[in-house]
């Protein structure tokens, strides 16, 4: 009925090949999200810790809180 | 009155139009079932029908027919094509086609939603009781204070977006 032939399309392999591509995608894209937490948030995160107790006193912050008068049992 | 009638002239209409010439049934009790329960009812999850659509031939369709029943590639195109209608209600495409039902039913979602949010509204003047002092603009002030001096989350929270020496908000 069709005046030219078409190409015979993959007809084996199918699965195969939609594995293929799919495990190296998600071995990818797992491995970037990842990679992308670590740098864009763990690390940020552990950095502002670590500066925020590089000059910090517990005994000067307590005398601010006590001047601030927050406390009951100590004025 | 007047749209009573309109309304039974759309029925009427809208019953004995759909169907085609070829109506597969007369039944005896009026309309007989409508489509999606009519027997030559097919969609697209369920291709298959279970009884065609035409059952009531002519004599020119019966020999069709009875001349599917030889070999195929004696039949022309149209013949072939005349066959899949004596079987089938729709091609594929026809019974795939898209619709406008979207607009409708978005339509009327935003026009319930609408309505919906004119008797919250009504509700929020007249059923609510009247808001707790510690909403309160001065209450609130007082408890951001109080949440300032205990330094509360002072890393990446509250206290670390304020500066405690210019006693404001940082830049």
């Amino acid at each position: 009925m069709a005046s030219e032939v078409l190409a015979k399309p993959q007809m084996r392999g199918l699965l195969a090949r939609r594995l293929r591509i799919h495990m190296v995608g998600a071995f990818l894209v797992s491995l970037g999200v990842a990679a992308l937490y670590k740098f864009a948030v763990a690390e940020p995160r552990k950095r502002a810790y670590a500066d925020f107790y590089k000059n910090y006193s517990p005994e000067k912050d307590f005398e601010e809180m006590k001047k601030a008068g927050i406390f009951r049992s100590i004025k | 009155m007047l749209s009573r009638a309109a309304w039974i002239l759309m029925l009427r209409k809208g019953g004995r139009g759909r169907r085609e010439m070829h109506s597969p049934e007369a039944p005896a009790r009026g309309e007989g079932k409508m489509p999606p329960y009519a027997n030559w009812y097919a969609q697209r999850s369920y291709p298959m029908p279970e009884e065609p659509f035409c059952t009531e031939l002519s004599a020119e369709q019966q020999a069709l027919k009875e001349k599917e029943k030889g070999s195929w590639t004696q039949l022309s195109h149209a013949e072939k094509v005349a066959l899949y209608r004596l079987q089938y209600h729709q091609t594929f495409a026809e019974m795939n086609r898209r619709s406008n039902e979207w607009k409708t039913v978005m339509g009327c979602v935003f026009f319930f939603c609408g309505f919906t949010a004119l008797l919250i509204w009504w509700q929020r003047v007249y059923v609510y009781p009247p808001k707790p002092i510690t909403l309160t603009d001065e209450w609130k002030a007082q408890q951001l204070q109080r949440m300032l001096d205990m330094k509360v989350n002072p890393v990446h929270g509250l206290a670390s977006h304020w500066d405690y020496e210019k006693k404001e908000w940082k830049k």
